[in-house]
Order: structure tokens, then C-alpha cells, then sequence
């Protein structure tokens, strides 16, 4: 059986896609054969950061109307031979994802997958419940500002009440928190919450923070998810990530900015 | 009463009028095995409630012939479950002989009972006053162990409601007694739903947007200046609401 992962925050814009191409493909490096599904139909990015968008054919909305099989819709990445992008409709109505629908093409996944990464699109509506509905694992990006935490807060009371582990009343949905563009500099001056302070709020385990970086940017831009950017320190933070989504202990970085002698002073002189 | 009191009378005993709250057992008719059965089914369900109660036997609704009614084995049978039965309620004079014969108290039947409908006769030996001794305790308080997140709403219609966690900012609890948050209170509160005024709000830092008891409420910008981001209570004297460190309580 496949793990299910999806990667939600309730609000836009804090890095839910980059992370869930950061993470797919973190699994997948480590030898788990993963499939990063995007359900943010009409908004459709993930194929762009994944740099695979000039090679879609076919869409998850096809597949769920039996318009294509899924073999034909899914897209092998060229970096990683074991990761495989199922990208999402950019001219249907959210509406497409049926529940149904949704289920078969996450059980035929199942079959052959180890993991199934599922990026949400923001808000709460029905694009983003169908990409919780299945889920085992959530990861909550989080930004460390206090609208983030509360619309973080707001999904995951929706994970506790409305997923299928939920409604069957099985064992809940398991949460993580992963704090994204963090920046100790402007923690330290008191514009940005810490770590200490999201954790409190929240109330769920940290998975990682990943710190600001243009590096992010940068690389969203040219289609390269950032953990492939191993010298980068937000790579490396994804990296840190996935080894503790699979269990293992490592200890959170970049959450201070006591290396500033060598990282922030390279880039600042720069 | 007094009398006894004070004269330190050497009698062994008094007797007192007492009324005891007791479970009935409404029986349609008897099969030994069919009645032990039902009766391990209706306890497995909620064990800690029937271990050592005392039981009466309802004759009122009995249809099977008396022939077949046999107090020792009902007796054995309850036994064996950790059940006493100590009487009959109801019966013709035949049965009451019966039950006599097996040690069992006589009590008078329900006169206003016919045996004529019995409409909403169910499965076969029913323990009929469940219901009765629950509401005599306090009514059910709801405990909750878990966050209460933006957007949620937890409701105790009838009792107490207790929050082993903290309840999020845009998150909303309430109940018809007190509330007891075990965990920073930052959403918001209303105890006292339906009007009582004696209800109180518990809580471990005190956060809240907004708090209310019995529909008079404080804003969070009201409450800044008393017991803010500490353990506090809230009280209702004199219309007013009284937030009082719990420390100093």
C-alpha cells in the first residue's frame, strides 16, 4: 500500500507546490517509486517547476473521465527515474475532481506506487478537501506570520474532521508542520514569528524549516525542484525533511543565524 | 429521629423510608439459555454499569405461561453476571407465589399498566431503567482531547465541557455548564447557553476572543487589563463578568 502525502496550507502562495516537487522527489532520489499529483485544476503549476510542461498530453481530469488511461497521463521525470508527475487540467473547473473519481485514480496509483504525493491547491474549498480527502500524512506549509498559522490552523481542523481516515473513524490523519521562508535575521527583529512561537500555536511536529532563499526562486524558475540544489541551504533543508518524514532523526538547521561568517555574508557581499 | 439521638438508645437498628433508584428487568417471557444470552449481550455493552446492581423482575408485560417462569434459574443466571435480584414488581398471584417460594420481594405493580399494549416491545428481556439512573447523576460532560482548530465548533447541549488541549484562535466552544480548557484559550467560549448564570470558564492562559457566560460577554479587548495569558476563571456576580486569577482562587 502506498503512503498518501499531502501537502496543504489553507492559504496561497507559501510554497505548497515547490515543496511538494522538493519533497516527490526527495522520496524519490532515496529509491521510492513516488507520483506527485497536482489537484489545483485551472491553476496548473506543478508541471512548470517540475520542468515537465512541454511533455503533457494528457491530465488527471482526463483520466477521471475515462477520456485517457492513466499510464498515458503520467510523466516521467528526466532527473529522477523513479518519480513520475501526474499534472493537472488548466482549462476545467475544480468541480472535476469527483470523489469517485478521485479514489480510482489514487487506488490504481496505489498499486504500483510507494508514495503518493498530493500538492493541494490553497483555500478550503473543493480542491483542496479532494486533495486531503485520501490522504495518510499532511504536511501544513506554513509561513511564520500569523494569518499562514491560523489558515494552517483552520486545515488542520479540516484533516481532523473531514478526510476519509476522519469519517471512518480510523486512526487520524498523522500531521507535520514545515515552516517555509524563514528568516532568523528578521525573527531576531522581532518581524517574523519563530519556530517556537509556530510550534506553540499549532501544536503538531516540526518536519523541517526551510529557510528564505533566492535560491528557491531561482530555481522555480528553471523548472529544477530545490532539494537537486544540494549546495544550497534550502536544499539541503528539504533534504533534512524527507529524511525525517522516512523517520529519520536529524537535527533542524538554518533556524538561527549563527552561520552568517560564511552564508549570509557570501550573499550579502554578493 | 432526635429522640434516639440524644437518649443513645440501644436498639440494633432503625428503619428509615428510603427510595432507591433501581433497574427493572420488563420480561416478555422465559427461555433460560435465550434469557443468559441476552442478558451477556446487554452487559458486554456497558460492563461497569451492571456489575453488582440490584434487580427487580417486571411481571407486568410477561406473556409466556407461568409454567415455564423459573425464579431460581433467572436467579442463577443473574448470578452468574454478577446481578442481584431481589424482587417482582407486578404478576398474577400465581407468579407472586412462585417468586415467594424463590426468597424474591413482592412489589406492587404499576396499576396504570394494562397488559394490553405493549407496542414498543422489543427484544426478548430489555434492563429497563438504564435511562432512569443516568439522568439522576449530573448531566454528561464532554470531554474533548484534542485541539479545537480554526473554524471548529464543539457544543455541550446538556453539561460540562472539558478541553485537554488548546482551543485555536477562530475556533468556538460552548455549553449549557462550565467550560475547562486545559491548554491556552484563544478562541471563544460561551458557557451558560441556556441561561445558567452559575456557569463558569476555566482556563490555563486566557487568550480568548471573546468570553461568555449566560449571554453576557467580555471582548478580547476587555479582557486585557485582568488575568491576561494567565490561569484564570470567569465568573457571572451581579450581571458582571469577573475573570479572577485561578492561583489565588
Amino acid at each position: 500500500m502506498a503512503r498518501i502525502i499531502v501537502v496543504t496550507s489553507g492559504k496561497g502562495g507559501v510554497g505548497k507546490t515547490t515543496t511538494s516537487a522538493s519533497i516527490s522527489t526527495g522520496l524519490a532520489k532515496r529509491g521510492h517509486k513516488t507520483v506527485v499529483v497536482d489537484f489545483d485544476v485551472g491553476l496548473r503549476n506543478l508541471d512548470l517547476i517540475m520542468n515537465c510542461e512541454r511533455r503533457v498530453v494528457y491530465d488527471f481530469v482526463n483520466v477521471i473521465q475515462g477520456e485517457a488511461s492513466l499510464n498515458q497521463a503520467l510523466i516521467r521525470d528526466k532527473r529522477v527515474d523513479t518519480l513520475y508527475i501526474l499534472p493537472t487540467s488548466q482549462t476545467r473547473e475544480k468541480e472535476a475532481l469527483t470523489k469517485e473519481g478521485v479514489e480510482k485514480v489514487i487506488n490504481e496509483l496505489s498499486e504500483t506506487f510507494d508514495y503518493i504525493v498530493c500538492d493541494s491547491p490553497a483555500g478550503i474549498e473543493h480542491g483542496a478537501l479532494m486533495a486531503l480527502y485520501y490522504a495518510d500524512e499532511a504536511i501544513v506549509v506554513t509561513n511564520p506570520e500569523v494569518s499562514s498559522v491560523r489558515d494552517s490552523d483552520r486545515i488542520l481542523g479540516i484533516l481532523q474532521s473531514k478526510s476519509r481516515r476522519a469519517e471512518m473513524g480510523q486512526e487520524p490523519v498523522k500531521e507535520h508542520l514545515l515552516l517555509t521562508r524563514y528568516n532568523p535575521d528578521r525573527v531576531e527583529r522581532g518581524e517574523m514569528l519563530s519556530v517556537a512561537d509556530v510550534e506553540e500555536i499549532l501544536a503538531i511536529p516540526l518536519l523541517g524549516v526551510i529557510p528564505e532563499s533566492q535560491v528557491v526562486l531561482n530555481s522555480s524558475n528553471q523548472g529544477m525542484p530545490v532539494i537537486l540544489e544540494t549546495e544550497s541551504d534550502a536544499g539541503q533543508a528539504y533534504d533534512d525533511a524527507v529524511a525525517r518524514l522516512l523517520g529519520e532523526e536529524r537535527e533542524h538547521r538554518f533556524m538561527t543565524n549563527q552561520k552568517k561568517g560564511f552564508f549570509s555574508r557570501m550573499f550579502k557581499g554578493g | 429521629m432526635s429522640d434516639t439521638a440524644t437518649t443513645r438508645a440501644q436498639q440494633v437498628f432503625q428503619l428509615k423510608s428510603a427510595s432507591v433508584s433501581m433497574t427493572a428487568l420488563e420480561l416478555y417471557y422465559f427461555d433460560n439459555d435465550e434469557f443468559e444470552d441476552t442478558l451477556r449481550n446487554k452487559i458486554s455493552q456497558a460492563p461497569g454499569f451492571f456489575r453488582d446492581i440490584p434487580l427487580i423482575i417486571s411481571l407486568e408485560k410477561y406473556e409466556g405461561l407461568d409454567s415455564e417462569l423459573d425464579f431460581f434459574k433467572i436467579i442463577g443466571a443473574c448470578r452468574r453476571n454478577n446481578i442481584h435480584v431481589i424482587g417482582v414488581r407486578g404478576g398474577n398471584d400465581d407468579q407472586r407465589r412462585l417468586a415467594r417460594g424463590a426468597s424474591l420481594a413482592l412489589m406492587p405493580g404499576n396499576g396504570q399498566r394494562d397488559r394490553g399494549h405493549e407496542a414498543e416491545a422489543e427484544t426478548v428481556p430489555a434492563p429497563a431503567a438504564p435511562e432512569p439512573q443516568a439522568v439522576k447523576e449530573a448531566p454528561v460532560t464532554k470531554v474533548i482531547s484534542h485541539p479545537v482548530r480554526s473554524g471548529q465548533q464543539i457544543h455541550a447541549p446538556e453539561g460540562d465541557l472539558v478541553i485537554l488541549a488548546p482551543v485555536q484562535a477562530g475556533a468556538e466552544v460552548l455549553a449549557a455548564g462550565n467550560i475547562h480548557v486545559y491548554g491556552p484559550l484563544r478562541g471563544r467560549a460561551l458557557a451558560g447557553i441556556h441561561g445558567a448564570e452559575s456557569a463558569r470558564i476555566f482556563c490555563q492562559s486566557l487568550e480568548a476572543e471573546l468570553v461568555s457566560i449566560a449571554g453576557h460577554y467580555k471582548i478580547s479587548e476587555d479582557l486585557q487589563n485582568s488575568g491576561w495569558k494567565s490561569a484564570v476563571q470567569i465568573q457571572l456576580r451581579d450581571d458582571l463578568l469577573v475573570v479572577a486569577p485561578l492561583d489565588k482562587a
